[in-house]
């Protein structure tokens, strides 16, 4: 099997309570390289500490992790940090959900594209700008140089999110793990983001996580989807598939609850 | 898990009250009496904290001293957080010119350090125990007030204000019965830490001669009387000291404890 | 630069507001210096001549700025005390002042920062706990009995200073500031810790942000992601926090130079206050204040320089 990433059994469980409290049981997933994979589900249903895990980004003392996420053959879970340092931010890129708080307030624009690069690269300087001017163009801002030397405060909230997107995919990265991207966003720009995002899977067969509560905007989106509640994933397959006969009665109450212009209620709820 | 600030605070302040409450009724020799067979005696039985140059009781004079310390802070914090607390009311309320005028004229005050503000004062008014207290007062005004206003111009703008006043109530019951305990956490804060500022001014002022005056013993008065006689007689500088510094880390903690439970609660 | 000269204008606006309300203050509480000044030949025809001839007639507003015209030039009146000029005996007590000052404001910086640092990124550990507890009981110390404590170990155990020789700066540079390290460390250290603390928690907080995330998430080692990212967040309540620091310390050290028996502006204030020489009070303290309003402008220009966001909400 060649796929990218294939998570097995990965089980996550906190430790801040007296009683431990578990938000990811049992789940599995694969991803191959260039394909588009949907997690929906309500808030709190384990599909951002997912995210967060495939990332790498879950290492707070009071969290246990047990199973295998494994990145082109390398466990994620057991591996030493220098090791997955190496991989964040260039094979595996990240784009999260409030980009007014995800980027650093008090640095340039151009110095938190870049970062990536004066990482995980030997370029000089004006290579690395010339990257970045490329980057953001990329993700279709306009005046890249411009923006370069501005502040997050000076960007709307699209523009941030491009930004983020432009950050992401700078060192070309062979996974994308989107974090509701779009949820803090207007309808409009959402719908632009979603675009670049399909052209960026398209070009660049960069394979994409995409972690959404908004089911239409994961039909439109994703080839396959995994349907996620309270910690478990409760239903997969080809998003098709999922969005015609769904099995199971949560997927049901779910694509039930999506309002719909013009047809009525029709199915009603449970 | 154990607020450690809140235990430790309450009980350093705790022992510094029942000491002081005790000084009011009972002090081992009259603390201005002077004995001339007992100057710079040291730490004995008779004389647990040793006698100063006068052959007076340290320890009395201790007892009465922090009282003075902890009565012109008290004063000195009333003084403040009242019209701290009515200007930052009227003018976070009401706003407009007068408003931004008195905000002009505390913002030029706050940039400036409270303690030379209350300097100023002194020099007007003259040196002295009811001077300082009226000086040191005023000159916490400007921040109290600065925290009041900003808390009532953030209340005044919420939903609940704005219901009370559907509801009938007056400008002055909104203010002071809706508003105000709103705003107590934070005042609270600033008391506890105002209290602080003001049991240092004090002792510093007393220090520097220009407050409680001769022969009343206070903190501050006595540490400047024990810097000659340093060496000769060090318990004669370091008890007094340490009473200050019990008064304030006391209430440094207490206060602490308390923003502690609050923020968990929050 | 829209930023800086709007905090300009702010500056010219406070001093001139604080300036006016000592000088309002003086001359309304200080009694008629025309009678003080003729002490017992004072007849009421010689106090109204004197009057006139001192413009003390005219309404508060031209006084004041007659006053306060004088005193730009450098003019600050006439003490009562010795009948000399104010200049010359406030003139050469601002740099022994401003010294003091700047050295404690130095060991603050210094040490408050790596401390910081220090504690924030080994929070629970040992010397964590300790130093937290030790930050806790210095605050309390105030700045004077400090004092008295340095001179009682380092000038009479120690004998690193002779306590009460103070050396004059226009005798001998070095061992002026020699001398002036030991007030500037009593200044200093409540300061130190205050500050110490607060940047800790600044680092703890800014710790859980978002951007941290990002930062992780493209790879960056935790010395990196500090560094680069967590320490200029954290800095920003910090710098705000020593600026404040530093105009306290300037009024702070009025009270050492009494324990150390340095003949600064703190010196000079406090005898005329006792002589109630007025002239030479309001002087004094519209010079600190002048001092204390300076910083605050340069504190606001670095912060601006820190965080860009600042200039953007004028």
């Amino acid at each position: 099997m060649d796929e990218l990433l294939e998570v097995r059994g990965l089980h996550i469980e906190f430790h801040d309570h007296l009683v431990p409290e578990t938000v990811v049981h049992d789940l599995s997933l694969s991803l191959s390289q260039g394909e588009i994979l949907g997690i929906v589900g309500e808030s709190g249903s384990g599909k951002s500490m997912t995210a967060l895990a495939v990332a790498g980004l879950l290492n707070r003392h009071d969290m246990k992790k047990q199973g295998q996420i494994l990145f082109e053959g390398r466990d994620l879970l057991s591996c030493p940090r220098s090791q997955l340092r190496q991989i964040q931010g260039r094979d595996i890129g990240v784009v999260f959900q409030e980009p007014m708080t995800s980027l650093n307030p008090v640095k340039r624009i151009g110095w938190q594209v870049e970062e990536s690069l004066r990482i995980h690269t030997e370029l000089t300087k004006q290579e690395r700008y010339r990257r970045v001017v490329e980057a953001l163009q990329d993700a279709e801002l306009m005046e890249a140089e411009r923006i370069c030397r501005m502040y997050p405060h000076q960007l709307s909230g699209g523009m941030r999110q491009r930004v983020m997107i432009a950050a992401a995919f700078v060192c070309e990265p062979r996974l994308l793990i989107a974090d509701e991207p779009t949820t803090a966003l207007d309808v409009t720009v959402q719908a632009q983001i979603l675009r670049l995002l399909k052209r960026k899977n398209r070009e660049k067969k960069t394979a994409i996580l995409f972690i959404s509560h908004d089911l239409s905007l994961v039909r439109g989106l994703c080839e396959r989807v995994i349907v996620m509640h309270r910690g478990r994933a409760v239903e997969a397959g080809r998003t098709e598939e999922v969005f015609e006969h769904p099995r199971e009665a949560y997927t049901k109450a779910l694509i039930a609850a999506i309002p719909r212009c013009g047809k009525g209620q029709k199915g009603g709820r449970k | 898990m154990h607020n450690l600030n809140m235990t430790a605070g309450s009980l350093i302040t705790g022992f510094l009250l029942l000491a002081i409450i005790t000084g009011i009724f009972y002090t081992p020799y009259d603390p201005e009496a002077m004995d001339a067979s007992a100057r710079f005696a040291g730490i004995s039985l008779a004389h647990p904290m040793g006698c100063d140059n006068f052959g007076r009781d340290i320890l009395s004079r201790i007892l009465e001293g922090s009282r003075t310390t902890l009565a012109v802070a008290l004063c000195t914090v009333a003084i403040g957080t009242v019209c701290g607390v009515l200007l930052g009311a009227f003018t976070g309320y009401y706003g407009g010119w007068l408003d931004e005028i008195l905000m002009r004229i505390n913002d030029a005050l706050f940039a400036f350090p409270s303690l030379l503000l209350a300097l100023t004062l002194i020099g007007l008014l003259g040196p002295g125990r009811s001077n300082m207290t009226a000086a040191l007062g005023i000159s916490f005004i400007p921040s109290f007030a600065r925290i009041v206003r900003s808390e009532f111009l953030k209340n005044s703008k919420l939903d609940y204000v704005r219901s009370a006043r559907l509801q009938g109530a007056g400008n002055l019951r909104i203010m002071f019965v809706h508003i105000l305990p709103n705003t107590l956490p934070v005042l609270m804060s600033a008391v506890m830490i105002g209290f602080n500022n003001a049991v240092l001014a004090e002792a510093g002022m007393s220090y520097l001669g220009i407050g409680v005056q001769p022969p009343e013993p206070s903190l501050g008065r006595m540490l400047s009387e024990a810097q000659s006689y340093l060496f000769t007689a060090p318990g004669y500088a370091l008890f007094p000291g340490l009473f200050i510094i019990l008064m304030v880390l006391g209430f440094g903690l207490l206060g602490e404890g308390i923003a502690e439970k609050g923020g968990r609660h929050g | 630069m829209k930023y800086t000269v709007k905090k300009l204008i702010t500056m010219a606006v406070t001093l001139f507001v604080v300036s006016f309300l000592v000088y309002g203050a003086f001359s309304l509480m200080a009694g008629d210096p025309a009678t003080s000044m003729l002490g017992t030949q004072a007849t009421p025809e010689k106090v109204e001549a004197l009057r006139e001839e001192l413009g003390l007639n005219d309404p508060l507003a031209v006084q004041y700025f007659r006053w306060a015209a004088a005193f730009l030039k450098g003019d600050m009146g006439t003490s009562y005390s010795y009948q000399m000029p104010v200049s010359r005996m406030v003139g050469d007590k601002i740099p022994v002042t401003l010294t003091l000052t700047l050295l404690a404001f130095l060991m603050v910086a210094g040490t408050a920062i790596p401390l910081g640092i220090y504690t924030a990124r080994h929070q629970g550990g040992p010397a964590d706990r300790f130093i937290c507890m030790l930050n806790q009981a210095v605050m309390a110390v105030p700045p004077f009995f400090s004092g008295i404590l340095i001179t009682l170990v380092f000038g009479r155990i120690l004998r690193l200073f002779t306590p009460g020789g103070y050396i004059s700066y226009k005798e001998d540079v070095g061992g002026f500031i020699g001398y002036m390290i030991f007030p500037a460390l009593a200044v200093a250290l409540p300061k130190a810790a205050m500050a110490a603390k607060l940047l800790r928690s600044s680092v703890l907080s800014e710790v859980r942000r978002d951007y941290v995330r990002t930062a992780y998430s493209r790879g960056g080692s935790s010395r990196q992601v500090f560094y680069r990212h967590i320490l200029k967040n954290a800095l920003i309540p910090v710098i705000t926090f020593l600026g404040m620091a530093l105009a306290d310390m300037v009024a702070g050290s009025i009270i050492i130079e009494q324990v150390f028996s340095i003949p600064g502006l703190g010196r000079i204030l406090l005898t005329s206050i006792a002589n109630r020489d007025y002239p030479v009070v309001e002087a004094v303290i519209v010079c600190i204040a002048f001092i204390v309003i300076l910083i605050n402008l340069i504190v606001d220009i670095i912060y601006q320089w820190v965080d860009p966001r600042i200039s953007a909400e004028v």
